[in-house]
């Protein structure tokens, strides 16, 4: 197990995920390729934790890292709950009021 | 040891794909899991025992919720038809790429430091301390942010307000829930 | 640390740790068996009763599979072998007296970890069939880990705030003067609730309730069916097995050696629960949520607030 491995590891499942986060219409579709993403980081910072800085602030980052996965899915969910009540619709294509 | 974290590597990425490769919804939801799954015992590799283990806690049941919004808000897609319902599909797997060959790239060329310093004797408990003592601001922030998630998270999921469970001047009591609550609310 | 160590033995010990479990399973459902037919024909014959798990087990293993149309099959068999596993996989951080298969620092939250896989299976067991009253069993199982968990993570962490260790073996050997059943006797009975809610027990059967027909195990069979009620036992011998080093004192008591006081904890924790499933009611998951998070919760974390304070107070 080197450094370099478990980066290029950590890449692939974060690119997975980013595929997933962009082309993926369905809102609980994209928050799946969200924490994928967040999946990825876990891995990298505790390898860089292993490998580079073996000291207790990594792991405060790798709570951190958790807490916010919780935080992307209560806000998903009620943001996907709303969006489902009021427009009876779960694709983000038709949420896009915001867009420029 | 590392041909087993390969192989746990090589299972996270492919139950990831997997999520947006199948066509059910329960698959997908539990391949994620399968993914976190793979990764928390990574991390267990990595000498953070309880990071890893709570990865796995906190993911399986995540993802067992995760399911039910999947299968609520999918039901179009009933069970085991084939669903496709991607935009942009090229663009997004050349980002995508790109995004994994820049990344390898940084990886492999940079010059990374050497291990500083070495992991405290008792890794849980330095965590502890830590979230304790000299990183409690952290926690500190994070739980008022939790709480504010949770109000915002039910204000905006829930259809019902105070006037429809208490009555137009907020006195009915008990309140008019729909579903009576087991301590006679 | 006080007390004595803890041996890890080697993995081949592990076949004697399943066996154990195997056998504690047996016995609650033969238990079980006999209570069965003692509240359905009076106490003339309920012994022989006892059988009635292998009359069960030689049944289901001739029965054939049945099949549904469109089933999910690799979930369904992952939900039906599910329990099993999980339950073995918990019993791995349990000493027995003086030794343990892994001694790991974080025990306690292997233990949690696992009895959350069981969220998953029983959801999948009501999934994988395609059928509408199974997987109306697996949302209401799903209800009641929402009520039900939170408490007994909290209770969980009662013991270890006063071994100060997450190590299942460190938390036994602190209970050398005092057992922890004493002065945490709420979190000891949230854990047990914690306990009957992963086995899918007693009070939280409504998911394989006789009103959606059989629920989440309405159209299991043949094997795949024994599996998933082996597991069930085994997930509630688990659960007892768990309760002794963490609350009460793990081989701690005279005459016997400390494996032979295990097992005669585990016994007795396992009967009263088995022996629980006919005198209590079951709860509805809409109902239970409040019970657990206004009353259950509340109870867990008074609880850690006492044992904080009295770890405080006696450093």
């Amino acid at each position: 197990m080197t450094l370099e491995l478990t980066l290029i590891l950590a890449a692939a499942i974060f690119a997975v995920g980013l595929y997933g986060a962009i082309s993926q219409q369905v809102v609980v579709m994209v928050m799946m390729g969200l924490e994928l993403m967040i999946n990825a980081l876990i891995l990298a910072a505790a390898g860089f934790w292993w490998f580079v800085a073996p000291n207790p602030t990594g792991q405060v980052l790798l709570m951190v890292i958790l807490a916010v996965m919780t935080l992307e899915m209560a806000m998903g969910f009620a943001i996907a709950t709303l969006l489902h009540r009021i427009r009876n619709s779960d694709m983000t294509d038709m949420a896009t009021d915001l867009a420029g | 040891m590392v041909v087993a974290f390969i192989i746990l590597g090589v299972i996270a990425i492919l139950s990831g794909a997997a999520v947006f490769w199948v066509d059910s919804m329960a698959r997908a939801t539990y391949a994620l899991a399968l993914s976190f799954i793979a990764v928390g015992v990574q991390v267990l590799f990595l000498a953070q025992n309880y990071v890893g283990v709570i990865t796995i806690l906190m993911m399986v049941m995540e993802m067992a919720i995760m399911a039910v919004y999947m299968v609520m808000f999918m039901g179009m897609n009933p069970a085991l038809m084939p669903m496709s319902m991607v935009h942009s599909k090229k663009a997004s797997l050349i980002v995508a790429i790109t995004t994994f060959v820049a990344l390898t790239a940084g990886i492999l060329l940079i010059d990374w430091p050497s291990r500083r310093g070495a992991p405290a004797a008792d890794v849980t408990a330095a965590l502890g301390e830590a979230l304790m003592g000299s990183k409690m601001l952290v926690m500190a922030v994070i739980s008022p942010v939790m709480v504010a998630t949770i109000v915002a998270g039910v204000s905006l999921a829930h259809h019902r307000t105070r006037y429809d469970r208490f009555g137009d001047d907020l006195t009915e009591r008990p309140a008019r829930d729909p579903q009576p609550g087991g301590v006679g609310r | 640390m006080p007390g004595e160590p803890i041996n890890v033995v080697g993995p081949a010990w592990a076949i004697v740790a399943l066996l154990i479990l195997g056998g504690l399973a047996l016995m609650a459902s033969m238990f079980d068996g006999v209570l069965a037919a003692r509240s359905s024909s009076g106490t003339s014959g309920a012994l022989r009763q006892s059988t009635r798990p292998f009359d069960e087990a030689a049944r289901l293993m001739r029965q054939r599979r049945r099949t549904t149309v469109k089933a999910d099959r690799p979930l369904w068999r992952i939900g039906g072998a599910g329990l099993l596993v999980a339950a073995a996989l918990m019993v791995t951080v349990v000493p027995l007296g003086e030794w343990t298969l892994f001694d790991f620092d974080v025990g306690v939250v292997w233990f949690n970890a696992m009895d959350v896989m069981v969220w998953a299976v029983v959801w999948l067991a009501g999934w994988g069939a395609n059928s509408t009253h199974s997987l109306v069993g697996g949302y209401r199982f799903l209800a009641h880990n929402l009520g039900y968990e939170l408490p007994l993570m909290f209770a969980l962490v009662c013991p270890a705030i006063a071994a100060a260790s997450l190590n299942v073996g460190v938390v036994q050997s602190a209970q050398e003067n005092l057992w922890f059943v004493v002065w945490m006797p709420l979190a000891f009975v949230v854990y047990l609730i914690g306990v009957l809610g992963f086995s899918v027990w007693g009070p939280f059967t409504p998911a394989f309730g006789a009103d959606i027909a059989g629920g989440a195990q309405a159209e299991l069979s043949g094997v795949d069916r024994l599996l998933f009620n082996a597991g069930r036992y085994a997930l509630l011998a688990a659960g007892a097995a768990f309760a002794v080093p963490m609350f009460l004192g793990g081989g701690a008591g005279p005459l016997l050696p400390a494996w032979a006081w295990t097992l005669v904890k585990t016994l007795v924790v396992l009967a009263a629960l088995v022996w629980l499933r006919r005198k209590v009611p079951a709860v509805r998951p809409d109902k239970f949520m409040e019970i657990g998070w206004l009353v259950l919760l509340s109870a867990a974390l008074l609880q850690m607030l006492v044992v904080s304070v009295v770890v405080v107070v006696g450093s």
